[in-house]
């Protein structure tokens, strides 16, 4: 099997699908510490399945899907934002009409489009076997910016996410960090459908993130954790799901949810311990 | 104008109610002010105006420096902090400094110093690298009271300091506060009547309207004048002064 592995890195193709893991897993675990550490997994599902509608337009219009999936996420993760930050709307309802505007929206238009159908599924469920130089490309590009930004603005991002009364009281830029910061989850987002698909990409923001945060409440430590379980995750799912043909996004997925799985036991196991030495004492 | 601040004719609200009208308000410079008054009666309004996280629907409110970046700290109450945010104390101190950083930028070893200092001053210098959710609620606002006096500023604002907190702390901290009202002044929104009467040196009885007592002495005839529906509560060993003395027996009926 070792060999095995050490042949498949003579195709392109899988190169370039570990290389989207690696990109994904950073991406993933600098927006999605971003996410959950906020209570932005509803929006961000929201803006997840809004992002297909943007698909479906592209596909009609005979543009770049990516592109316009990014367009769309962009323009209604902005639009959540502002409708969140004025009281009298409910933003749940507002991200639940959203939500399914977006996937009614790209249904529609991939169907009244005249000749062929792309395949849903590779976007419902992602297909990282057929991401290719201009996604890696791309990836690459966010992935950069994103590492710049959280580290040249770290402490400002924490200052604001973590206390927005404060922040604004002290006239931080808060409005414009919002907006900046939910229109790189949006990119985040789109950019990583290709890998594990509009269905499961939240997970890939939120399961490693999750089982990080078992071990360290630091926002940096989850950041770090969660793309170190990211690409563990993400590369043993990419195995499972060559051998055994299986969709990538969802072998990833579940792999993500074993480590998890493991890790709480792990987590669990040790506070036991801890309890009995104590006992013991 | 002496006064950190002065609201002239201000009326704020949400959306269409209305619940503060027509205050007039001045803080003066280490002045320790008690805001008191029935729940709802717009005691959070009021610091939100001062804040700026609400406007005026109507007048103004003039800063004597409007420029200044270290004018206000600011105590929230604990209950709207989100305690499993993955960020570390030190780290919450520091973001005190942020606004005497130009452009925001990042943290010198001056401003650790700074951070670290607090920390001692609050006797919590040992917990500078848990996480806000590993805290006790006296210590988290311990934690809290750092962060709003680290850039040293004119004014503090306190939103029910004393809810969630023990006996003790609530003692420490009024001694506290005392010790630094010789340097800035200090609003201090309270449902505990009884017990800040002895700390604050002025009192402000918030419902609707806003009166402004400039003592700390006050009766309950004087709260029904100021349309101010609160029970003047003693409480223990606490030493009190919200009575004058020959009120004293009829509060006790």
């Amino acid at each position: 099997m070792s060999e095995n592995i050490l042949n498949l890195l003579n195709y392109t193709f899988f190169t370039n699908a570990l290389l989207a893991a690696l990109l994904a897993s950073i991406t993933c675990g600098i927006a999605g510490t971003y996410i959950v550490s906020r209570r932005m997994v509803f929006i961000s599902g929201g803006i997840t399945h809004a992002s297909f509608g943007g698909i479906g337009i592209a596909w009609f219009m005979g543009i770049n899907p990516v592109a316009g999936a990014a367009i769309f996420s962009i323009l209604s993760a902005i639009g959540i934002e502002f409708v969140s930050s004025r009281s009298n709307v409910r933003e749940d309802s507002a991200i639940g009409i959203l939500w399914s505007l977006g996937m009614a929206l790209g249904i529609i238009f991939i169907f009244i489009t005249p000749g062929y159908a792309p395949n849903l599924m590779s976007y419902l469920f992602g297909s990282i076997l057929t991401v290719g130089t201009t996604d890696l490309w791309l990836m690459t590009a966010l992935a950069v910016f994103l590492i710049l930004f959280f580290t040249g603005f770290y402490h400002l991002i924490l200052f604001i996410a973590f206390d927005e009364a404060y922040a604004r009281a002290h006239k931080a830029p808060v409005q414009l960090f919002k907006y900046l910061l939910i229109s790189l989850v949006a990119l985040t987002i789109v950019l990583n459908i290709r890998v594990v698909g509009i269905i499961l990409v939240i997970s890939f923001l939120t399961i490693p993130q999750s089982t990080a945060n078992l071990f360290t409440h630091n926002f940096r430590n989850i950041i770090l954790l969660s793309i170190l379980i990211g690409i563990v995750g993400s590369v043993s799912g990419l195995l499972v799901s060559y051998y055994w043909n299986i969709p990538s996004g969802a072998t990833i997925i579940f792999a993500f949810v074993i480590l998890f799985a493991l890790a709480k036991g792990f987590q669990v196991l040790m506070e036991k311990a801890m309890i009995r030495k104590q006992l013991n004492r | 104008m002496a006064g950190i601040f002065e609201m002239h004719d201000v009326s704020a609200g949400y959306g269409s109610e209305m619940v503060l009208s027509n205050i007039r308000f001045a803080v003066d410079e280490l002045d320790f002010i008690g805001v008191i008054g029935p729940n709802g009666g717009g005691k959070t309004t009021l610091v939100k105006l001062i804040l700026g996280l609400i406007r005026p629907m109507q007048g103004n409110i003039v800063f004597q420096n409007p420029g200044e970046r270290n004018l206000i700290g600011y105590l929230p109450q604990v209950s709207q902090t989100d305690k499993s945010f993955p960020i570390t104390v030190l780290e919450v101190v520091l973001s005190g400094l942020m606004s005497l950083k130009r452009g925001f930028g990042a943290y010198g070893r001056n401003d650790f110093h700074k951070a670290r200092e607090v920390l001692a001053l609050m006797g919590i210098a040992q917990l500078e690298k848990k996480s806000i959710g590993e805290l006790s609620g006296g210590q988290m606002q311990r934690v809290y009271l750092a962060r709003a006096i680290v850039a040293s500023p004119r004014l503090l604002i306190l939103d029910e300091p004393n809810t969630f907190v023990d006996n003790r702390f609530e003692h420490d901290l009024y001694e506290l506060l005392r010790e630094l009202n010789k340097k800035m002044a200090i609003v201090m929104v309270s449902h505990d009547v009884g017990t800040i009467t002895s700390y604050v040196k002025t009192i402000a009885c918030v419902n609707r309207n806003l009166h402004y007592h400039k003592s700390n002495i006050i009766t309950q005839s004087q709260l029904t004048a100021y349309n101010c529906p609160i029970q003047l509560i003693t409480h223990g060993e606490v030493p009190h002064t919200v009575l004058g003395e020959h009120n004293h027996t009829h509060h006790h009926e």
